[in-house]
């Protein structure tokens, strides 16, 4: 199901909210790109993309979530980043960034927008 | 070029090499060093050399070249031409130098009673020498060595290891006479009494006795005027050492009456282009130092005077010593004998405990020196204050009654003054020390062993290093992480006791108050539920421990144990089935290569003697888990911090120089311990005889077949820092070999570091190896029974993680490339085709969706609308992910 908002922006139900795991995440594809979803163990939802910079790979939803000094983060599992899930800024080296979506939850839906 | 010749490569060669290496490194002029050394091997530490009989091999003693020097080994120098300034060896090369360093070492000295060269006689000082005795005691059994020295006690020592009768015989009234007194003597022989080592004090040894075929038979002993013969297989001469002097005496230089080429304090000869250094060379106080650290301390004056500044000179040395010797404890140091005028003495003796204690104290109460035997402890903070002006740092009784007698406070580094030297192996005092805390940053004992060398000699000096660090307030952290203070072993500890099985409980009660964990404290915990699995009541899901997966604990899975398979760099998986002991029959090994077939997977043999499957999407993994399941195999726990394999020769079965049934051992170990996690993974192997071709003692445990039955070894590992495995027990039965692994792999996961191997698991253990054998063999912290019974647990527990995901529908829907489109495989895993096998095709360049407009979290209140449009007729909660995104 896919709404289109004003600036060409649309949002899209990847899942329900329920089958997340808390803690874990899981890797969305909403028009061909690759966006990993996030529920931290807290209940909050994050999206940024799924691409790991350091190795090319998509794997960024497959990584182990976490809190750094009270920001929700998630590791990469390849070389083990850490990123901010809110940001997308790797909390290792702050010039590098991961795109990031706006997300949320509604009627039991977990919603992305693109 | 300058040419600078060193002439042996022992231990000081080598050190001299090593700092003229590193100042010539630094030097604006290119000088030229060379090495001709005797021995065909590279420098070797010769103090260890016991090391050999208890399962190190010579590669586990040599010293790494230093780096631009040249080394001529295996031909040694046989003349000095101080005229043309050349030395020849015995291959007819000739060496030009300007600077000649002499370091040839000393030789055994072998009292020329009859028969002392026959066949069996042997002496104790290189490795070569190690190994004739070892293959010629073999099947004997009564081995003497001559001389109740240093040596003759080490040399003692490897016959006992070798399970000799051992007899020593000592010319003089007591052993060890050289460092101890005659208490100390008495404490000592006691001690070695009670060891089953036969001593013979104040006995002359007058023949060799050769019998049928020319080996030694007997020896005949002298004690006063009583003759006897004592039946023996082999003798050690180790009754002393002498200079080897002869290319200086030689070439005219002048030499010490009871040998030594005369040096100064410079360590010159009277040929100013010629050094000599340790053993060969009469220092100026007129002895020849037999020790190698005054050898090391000669070696920098050598090297600061040819390419340094300022050379300290060498006038004398410091004779302490600390020994273990056949595992009794002997140190010696400063004035031992009290022959200072006036000087005092402090005593404590205890003749059944085989403890003897003495300080000499001088007349203004500063401690002299002192002869610790039977418990050494204190030598490490004493040796350094004796001969300074430091106030001693308790009364005598206190520094000498044994810890626990109500005695005063142990000794701190505080009362060390700066200029006490702490390790007396490389000269290192605790001011440079500090300064290297202080001022370089060291922060634990290996930067500093790094930074200033201290502690990597003889290593008596380490547990000081330890204090010294704490005294300068720099706390060796053991958090986990930022979320636990705990280490992993006292997370292990909490879990034990409270029963704790969750890890927000394990957060919420004894970690640091943030919500959440991290990528570094959730797979450790993850790791300890698991290990606990079989033990945590409400961790179990009908009666059995949990799956790895189920619950909370899938949140805390790094992504290979969360995906039971490894990740791979193009974010594909491998998939590894068990084959224990690396036997496969036909119809199995045809299996796993349709599998391989129908899935297109890369196929590699791996090092631990099984399969390897790369290339396997996420969707796939089940599928490829279905079909080997069905076909009987389980999973290998290649993803895991758990057993991986345990590798095996073909065994007495076989092999026709097999002793035992080794694949049949391998593949019951492998089946006792799969799935067990632990800190870090675990290897193991077993061999069927001595040939070792299984390489067991590569291994975190390795088991060598004998014929009574199995040696046990631990702590071996390939990788980044290769260690050779230690041999921790011999000749174990099936049962004592299963139950000593059991308690080695259930002790180092309730006390190891995350991601901590077995190696340097017992490197860092206090009391080492010998701690290790005292807990698990000699049950010393009272811990064995409950060992056994996690052990127990665990055996009884196991169920195969593979199966248990194809079967609950729950964990299978995990196992998708996109939550939204689970039918649609991940694009950007692609491959190309090499050697008639894939390969992941790597696109490189910048992340695509970079140049995506950038939103972040502010626009989330605006989605309440649309959202709420959307979702307004559909009934959204029926949603259906074909339909998702259409």
């Amino acid at each position: 199901m896919t709404v289109t908002a004003g600036k060409q922006r649309t949002w899209t139900a990847v899942c329900r909210y329920a089958e997340l795991t808390p803690g874990r995440g899981v890797a969305a594809l909403i028009d061909g790109v690759q966006i990993a979803v996030f529920r931290t163990t807290p209940g909050e939802l994050y999206a940024i993309g799924n691409r790991d910079p350091y190795s090319g790979a998509y794997v960024i939803s497959r990584g182990v979530t976490g809190s750094r000094d009270g920001i929700p983060t998630v590791a990469s599992p390849m070389y083990k980043h850490v990123f901010d899930l809110r940001s997308g800024t790797c909390l290792d080296d702050p010039t590098v960034a991961l795109p990031t979506y706006p997300i949320r939850r509604y009627r039991g839906l977990v919603w992305v927008q693109r | 070029m300058r040419q600078i010749v060193i002439v042996g490569y022992g231990m000081v060669g080598h050190r001299c090499a090593e700092l003229l290496a590193e100042r010539a490194a630094n030097s604006t002029t290119p000088v030229q060093i060379t090495v001709l050394g005797e021995e065909p091997r590279e420098a070797y530490d010769r103090v260890h050399l016991s090391a050999l009989f208890d399962g190190k091999d010579p590669a586990d003693l040599t010293y790494p070249a230093p780096p631009g020097v040249e080394l001529k080994l295996g031909d040694p120098a046989t003349a000095i031409d101080r005229e043309r300034k050349v030395v020849m060896t015995a291959s007819g090369a000739e060496f030009r130098y300007d600077d000649l360093v002499l370091a040839t070492g000393s030789y055994p000295f072998v009292p020329p009673v009859p028969g002392h060269d026959a066949t069996g006689a042997f002496v104790y000082r290189t490795i070569d020498d190690v190994e004739a005795i070892k293959d010629f005691a073999a099947g004997r059994k009564v081995g003497a060595v001559v001389g109740g020295g240093l040596l003759g006690l080490e040399a003692a020592g490897a016959l006992k290891a070798m399970g000799l009768e051992t007899h020593v015989i000592e010319f003089g009234p007591r052993l060890m006479g050289v460092q101890v007194d005659e208490g100390g003597g008495q404490a000592l022989l006691s001690r070695i009494n009670d060891l089953g080592v036969t001593v013979h004090c104040s006995t002359r040894t007058e023949a060799v006795e050769i019998g049928e075929g020319g080996a030694v038979y007997a020896l005949v002993l002298a004690k006063g005027d009583d003759l006897s013969a004592l039946p023996v297989d082999l003798v050690v001469f180790a009754a002393g050492v002498r200079a080897r002097d002869q290319l200086g005496r030689e070439c005219g230089l002048a030499v010490g009456e009871r040998g030594g080429i005369r040096v100064d304090e410079l360590c010159r000869t009277e040929d100013p282009s010629i050094y000599a250094i340790g053993e060969c060379a009469q220092a100026v106080d007129g002895r020849v130092y037999g020790l190698v650290a005054p050898g090391y301390a000669m070696a920098e004056t050598v090297a600061d005077h040819l390419l340094g500044a300022d050379p300290a000179p060498f006038r004398s040395a410091d004779l302490s010593t600390k020994l273990k010797l056949l595992g009794v404890e002997v140190a010696s140091f400063g004035d031992a004998f009290g022959n200072t005028p006036g000087a005092l003495s402090a005593l404590y003796s205890d003749s059944t405990a085989g403890l003897y204690k003495k300080l000499v104290i001088g007349e203004d109460g500063r401690l002299l020196g002192g002869i610790l035997v039977g418990d050494a402890s204190a030598y490490a903070t004493l040796r350094p204050l004796a001969g300074t002006d430091a106030p001693l740092p308790a009364t005598p009784e206190q520094l000498l009654l044994p810890a626990g007698s109500g005695a005063g406070p142990a000794l701190g580094p505080d009362a060390l003054p700066d200029s006490a030297t702490v390790c007396s192996c490389h000269n290192v005092t605790k001011g440079s020390i500090n300064a290297a805390i202080h001022e370089q940053g060291c922060a634990d004992v290996a930067a500093i062993k790094g930074c200033t060398k201290a502690g990597t000699g003889c290593g008596s000096c380490v547990p000081l290093l330890g204090q010294l660090l704490s005294a300068a307030g720099v706390q060796t952290s053991k958090a986990l992480c930022r979320h636990f203070e705990q280490s992993r072993a006292e997370l292990y500890e909490i879990v034990l006791v409270t029963g704790i099985d969750s890890f927000a409980r394990l957060l919420a009660e004894h970690g640091n108050g943030e919500s959440d964990g991290c990528e570094i404290c959730k797979p450790a915990v993850a790791s300890i539920l698991a290990s606990l699995g079989g033990t945590l009541g409400a961790a179990k899901r009908n009666g059995a421990p949990k799956h790895i997966l189920d619950g909370e604990q899938a949140a805390l899975q790094d992504t290979n144990d969360h995906f039971l398979a490894n990740i791979q760099r193009n974010g594909s998986y491998s998939v590894v089935p068990r084959i224990p002991g690396g036997e496969i029959t036909p119809e199995k090994l045809i299996v796993i290569g349709e599998v391989a077939r129908d899935f297109g997977l890369y196929t590699k043999i791996t090092g631990g003697q099984r399969i390897d499957l790369f290339g396997a999407r996420v969707e796939q993994l089940p599928q490829i888990w279905r079909r080997l399941v069905d076909a009987g195999f389980e999973s290998g726990h290649a993803y895991g911090k758990a057993l991986r394999t345990v590798k095996s020769c073909v065994g007495s079965e076989w092999c026709r120089y097999g002793v035992q049934e080794s694949v049949k051992m391998a593949i019951e170990l492998e089946l006792r311990y799969r799935g067990l996690r632990s800190p870090h993974k675990v290897k193991a192997a077993v061999s069927g005889c001595a040939r070792e071709c299984a390489e067991a003692q590569s291994k975190d445990f390795g088991v060598i077949a004998t014929e009574q039955g199995w040696n046990l070894y631990v702590g071996g590992n390939g990788g980044f820092r290769p260690r050779h495995a230690d041999l921790f027990a011999k000749d174990l039965s099936t049962e004592e070999l299963i139950r000593t692994i059991d308690r080695f792999l259930m002790f180092y996961i309730r006390t190891a570091d995350r991601l901590e191997r077995t190696a340097s698991w017992i490197e860092r253990m206090e009391g080492g190896l010998d701690h290790l054998k005292a807990v698990i063999l000699e049950d010393s912290l009272g811990l064995c029974a409950e060992l056994d019974r996690l052990m127990a647990q665990h055996v009884e527990s196991y169920s195969d993680e593979w199966r248990a995901a194809i079967e609950d529908p729950e964990t299978l829907r995990r196992f998708v490339s996109f939550v939204n489109a689970p039918q649609t495989p991940d694009p950007e895993i692609k491959f190309e085709v090499e050697r008639g096998q894939i390969k992941p095709l790597l696109t490189i360049g910048p992340p695509p969706g970079r140049d995506l407009d950038q939103d972040s979290g502010s626009d989330r209140d605006s989605a309440d609308e649309l959202a709420e449009a959307a979702a307004g007729p559909d009934g959204a909660d029926s949603l259906v992910p074909a339909e998702v995104g259409a």
